[in-house]
C-alpha cells in the first residue's frame, strides 16, 4: 500500500484492474486506491505477469502492507532481478549497490509490490533502485533552511528519492491543510431484526473524525457574527451574472466576491492568515484560502492558491473548477494543501448562523450564510428592506484574540457593504 | 560579417600578429609550407623571415623560443602534433612555467605553443591524443582550449599579448568542421574565464573542445524530451573559471563533466572536487563524468575509437540518468 499523500497511514482497495495471470506492463495500474486524501491509481513499478492479489477489494490495509504479487519478466541468468522496465534504472555510475547479492536462482521470483514511502519501518534498502530516504547535499540543506520534515515530501526522482526539487515545490506549497476526500456511506450487515444499521466509516470519514477532534481539543475556539447589509452587492452580481456567464462560461455567485473581501481583509489584518507549525506561529503572506465543500463523498477543503492575487472573475473560475473536481474526486494532493485560511460557504444550505470549527492548523475560518431580506433600520430611523447576511467567525484563541478578529470581521463587513 | 572555419580563424588571427608585432614569429616543423594542417599557409611568403621551419625536435622548438622570449621577442611555436608535445615537457614545466615565480616577478616569458589535438580523425595512437591535463597540472602555464572560431581569434590574440607561456590546444577535429559568422578584429578578452552558451534548469554540462560541440548536440536533444541542460564552455583549463562554475553547480544542482582524455586524472577530476569542495550543499545529485575510458592511446580501428570518443549519444545518456536521479 503506497502512501498517497502526508499522514496517511492506510489505504482502501476499491477495485483490482488486473487479473492473476494477466500480463502487466510498466505502469499499467493495477488497481484503484481510496485513502483519506486521494483516490488514485497504483501504476505498476514491475513488467511481468500478475500474481496472487493479497488483499481484497474493499479491505482496508496499512501503509506498507503487501498488495498483490507481480512476477517480473523473465532477467538473463546472473542478473539480479530488478529494474528491467524500459525507462528505469539500470544502475550504472549512480547505483548505489544492492544490500544483498543477487539470487543465484534466475527463475522468476514474485515480488510483492510495495510501494511504500517507509514511514514507520526502518527502510530496508533491498533493491539498489529504492532511495526514498536517500537525501542529496542539496535537499538536507533546504530541508534544514525551511524546517521541512523530509518524511512528509513525495519523491519524484529515481527510486523514490526526493529531489532538490521536489523540497522546492513542497515549501512552495506548504503541507496539508485539513485532510478531505471519500466518505462513502455504506452500512455494516447486521443480524436480522436488529433495531440499528451500523455504519462503516470510510477512510475519509474517520479521518474528518479526527481531525475535528484534535481541532476542538487542541484549539480553544472563540466565535464571533456579524451581520452585512449586501443589497448593493446582491444587485450588482444580479446585474453582472448574464455577462459573466456569456463571457467567462461559469456562474456568477456571492462567493467569489466574499472571498475577494476576504482576502483584503486578510491583508488588513495579516494575523488571521496564519499557521501552526509545531509550536511555532507563522504568518503567512499568501492568502491561500481553502473552501469547504460539501460533497456526497465527505467535506473536501480545496485550496484556492494566492488567492489576493486574483480577480473576482479569477475567484469564480479557480473555485468553480476545485469544486467541480471536488465532487468528481479528480483533486490532486496539492489542491489540498497549504490553506491558510478557510471559508464556508454555509448559506447555501440555507443556514443563517452557525458555529464552524477552525481547520487547524489555521487559525480561523469563516462562514457566508444565506442572503435573506429583512426589514432594517436605516438612516434617519426608517425602516427598509435590505438583503443582509450573517459572517460568522470560528478562531483559535492561542492564536489571537477579539482585538484581532473582531476588527477582522469589522474590516470584513465594511468592505463587503462597499462593494456595489 | 564572414564565415569562417577554425583553421581559417587560426590562420587569420596569426597573420594579423605578425602585421601588427615585429616582435612574433612563427617556429615550428614544415610551417614555412603551411604546416600539416595549413594553419600557416601563405604566411611565410607574406611575413618574410619570420616563420620559420624547425628541425623535428619539439624540446629545441620550445627551447628556443623560451630563449627568444627571454630576448623581448614573441615566439608562437607550433607543435606538429599534441602527440609530440612531451618531448619539449622539460622544457615547458621546468623552465618556461617558473621563469616569472623564479625572478620574483622581474622577467616574463611571453610566448605561445600552439598544437592541434584530441581524436576523431582516425589519427590513431600518435595523432589523436588528449594532453591538457599534463600541462593543466602546471602553474605558469595557461592552457586554452576553445570551441568556436570568434573564440579562437579572441583567445588567440590574447595567448600572444600575454606576457606569460601559454598552450593553445587546437582540436584538429573542429579545424575545419565547425564555422562560425565572425566579425572584424577579434573580441577583446580575458584568460580564464568560461563562458554558459546555453541555460537550462535541470543539469549542467561542462566540456571544452569537440566535446563542448557535443554537448550542445546533445543539450539540443534533451531538450526535445524534456530535460534543459545549462551547457558550459571552460575554454580555459588552467586557471579554470572556478567562479562560472561554480554559480552553474549550485544552480542546477547536478553536473555532468565531458572530456574525450581519459578518465583517471582528466580535468573533469579536479573540477568534480572543486564542486564537491565548494558547492557541496547544493549538490542534489553524484557529479558524473562522461570520459575516455582508461586505455593508453586512441585506437585506430574506427569502430574502437567510436567506443573510446565520448559522442552526443553518451553524453546524452548520462544526461538522461542525471536529470531522472
Amino acid at each position: 500500500m503506497p502512501q498517497l499523500g502526508e499522514s496517511v497511514t492506510e489505504g482502501t482497495i476499491l477495485k483490482w484492474m488486473k487479473e492473476p495471470g494477466e500480463a502487466v506492463r510498466l505502469d499499467d495500474p493495477l488497481c484503484e486506491i481510496e485513502t483519506e486524501k486521494v483516490t488514485a491509481e497504483l501504476p505498476s513499478p514491475f513488467e511481468g505477469t500478475m500474481g496472487k492479489i493479497l488483499v481484497p477489494q474493499g479491505e482496508t490495509v496499512d501503509v506498507g502492507t503487501p498488495l498483490c504479487e507481480v512476477v517480473e519478466a523473465a532477467v538473463a541468468p546472473g542478473h539480479p532481478a530488478s529494474g528491467s522496465g524500459e525507462g528505469k534504472w539500470l544502475g550504472g555510475p549512480m547505483a548505489i549497490p544492492p544490500d544483498e547479492p543477487p539470487a543465484a536462482d534466475p527463475a522468476p521470483a514474485p515480488v510483492a509490490v510495495r510501494a511504500s514511502r517507509a514511514v514507520s519501518p526502518a527502510p530496508s534498502r533491498t533493491r539498489p533502485d529504492e532511495r526514498e530516504r536517500f537525501f542529496s547535499p542539496a535537499v538536507m540543506r533546504l530541508a534544514r533552511e525551511h524546517s521541512v520534515d523530509l518524511s512528509q515530501v513525495t519523491g519524484s526522482g529515481i527510486g523514490g528519492r526526493v529531489t532538490r526539487r521536489d523540497v522546492e515545490r513542497h515549501i512552495a506549497t506548504g503541507p496539508a491543510p485539513m485532510p478531505a476526500g471519500a466518505a462513502g456511506p455504506g452500512v455494516a450487515p447486521t443480524a436480522p431484526g436488529a433495531p440499528y444499521e451500523t455504519v462503516v466509516l470510510s477512510p475519509t470519514r474517520r479521518t474528518i473524525a479526527e481531525h475535528l477532534v484534535r481541532s476542538n481539543v487542541e484549539a480553544p475556539q472563540a466565535w464571533t457574527m456579524v451581520e452585512c447589509d449586501v443589497t448593493r452587492l446582491v444587485a450588482l452580481r444580479e446585474q453582472d451574472k448574464e455577462r459573466f456567464r456569456e463571457q467567462e462560461g461559469v456562474d456568477l455567485t456571492l462567493l467569489p466576491y466574499f472571498t475577494a473581501a476576504v482576502c483584503e481583509a486578510l491583508r488588513a489584518f495579516p494575523m488571521m492568515n496564519a499557521r501552526w507549525e509545531g509550536e511555532e506561529l507563522r504568518r503567512y503572506r499568501a492568502a491561500n484560502v481553502a473552501i469547504a465543500v460539501a460533497t456526497e463523498h465527505g467535506l473536501v477543503t480545496p485550496v484556492v492558491h494566492d488567492a489576493g492575487d486574483l480577480s473576482v472573475a479569477g475567484l469564480a473560475k479557480r473555485i468553480a473548477d476545485l469544486v467541480q473536481r471536488a465532487h468528481a474526486r479528480k483533486l490532486r494532493l496539492e489542491d489540498i494543501q497549504g490553506g491558510t485560511f478557510t471559508v464556508n460557504n454555509t448559506g447555501s444550505f440555507g443556514s443563517v448562523a452557525s458555529k464552524p470549527i477552525v481547520n487547524t492548523p489555521q487559525v480561523a475560518i469563516v462562514t457566508m450564510e444565506r442572503v435573506v431580506k429583512r426589514p432594517v433600520v436605516v438612516e434617519g430611523d426608517a425602516i427598509a428592506v435590505r438583503s443582509m447576511v450573517n459572517v460568522c467567525l470560528s478562531f483559535d484563541h492561542r492564536a489571537l484574540d477579539g482585538y484581532e478578529a473582531g476588527g477582522f470581521l469589522a474590516d470584513l463587513k465594511r468592505r463587503l457593504e462597499a462593494i456595489g | 560579417m564572414a564565415s569562417m572555419t577554425v583553421i581559417e580563424a587560426v590562420r587569420s588571427t596569426l597573420d594579423e600578429a605578425l602585421g601588427r608585432d615585429d616582435r612574433v614569429f612563427i617556429l615550428g616543423e614544415d610551417v614555412e609550407a603551411g604546416g600539416v594542417f595549413r594553419a600557416t599557409e601563405g604566411l611565410a611568403a607574406k611575413h618574410t623571415g619570420r616563420v620559420i621551419d624547425s628541425p623535428l625536435a619539439e624540446s629545441s622548438i620550445i627551447g628556443i623560443s623560451i630563449g627568444a622570449a627571454h630576448y623581448g621577442m614573441r615566439p608562437v611555436a607550433e607543435i606538429q602534433f599534441a602527440d609530440f608535445i612531451h618531448a619539449g615537457f622539460d622544457q615547458l614545466c621546468s623552465e618556461a612555467s617558473r621563469w616569472c615565480y623564479r625572478t620574483r616577478g622581474d622577467a616574463y616569458l611571453p610566448m605561445v605553443v600552439r598544437t592541434p589535438w584530441g581524436g576523431g580523425v582516425h589519427g590513431g595512437q600518435h595523432h589523436s591524443q588528449s594532453i591538457e591535463a599534463y600541462y593543466a597540472h602546471m602553474p605558469g602555464i595557461k592552457v586554452v582550449a576553445p570551441a568556436f572560431p570568434a573564440d579562437y581569434r579572441s583567445l588567440l590574440r590574447a595567448a600572444i599579448e600575454d606576457p606569460n607561456p601559454v598552450l593553445f590546444l587546437e582540436h584538429k577535429r573542429t579545424y575545419r568542421l565547425i564555422r562560425q559568422e565572425v566579425e572584424g578584429a577579434p573580441a577583446e578578452t580575458v584568460i580564464g574565464r568560461a563562458r554558459v552558451t546555453r541555460n537550462g534548469p535541470d543539469l549542467t554540462i561542462i566540456a571544452y573542445g569537440l566535446m563542448l560541440h557535443e554537448s550542445l548536440a546533445a543539450a539540443e536533444t534533451l531538450s526535445s524530451e524534456g530535460i534543459e541542460s545549462t551547457v558550459v564552455d571552460l575554454l580555459t583549463l588552467n586557471p579554470i573559471d572556478r567562479e562560472t562554475i561554480l554559480e552553474s553547480a549550485r544552480a542546477t544542482g547536478k553536473v555532468l563533466i565531458v572530456h574525450e582524455d581519459t578518465l583517471t586524472g582528466g580535468l573533469g577530476g579536479e573540477i568534480a572536487a572543486m564542486i564537491a569542495e565548494h558547492a557541496f550543499e547544493y549538490l542534489d545529485a553524484p557529479i558524473r563524468r562522461v570520459a575516455g575510458p582508461d586505455i593508453p592511446p586512441m585506437p585506430f580501428h574506427h569502430a574502437m575509437e567510436d567506443f573510446f570518443m565520448p559522442n552526443r549519444e553518451k553524453i546524452a545518456a548520462a544526461a538522461r540518468e542525471l536529470a531522472a536521479y
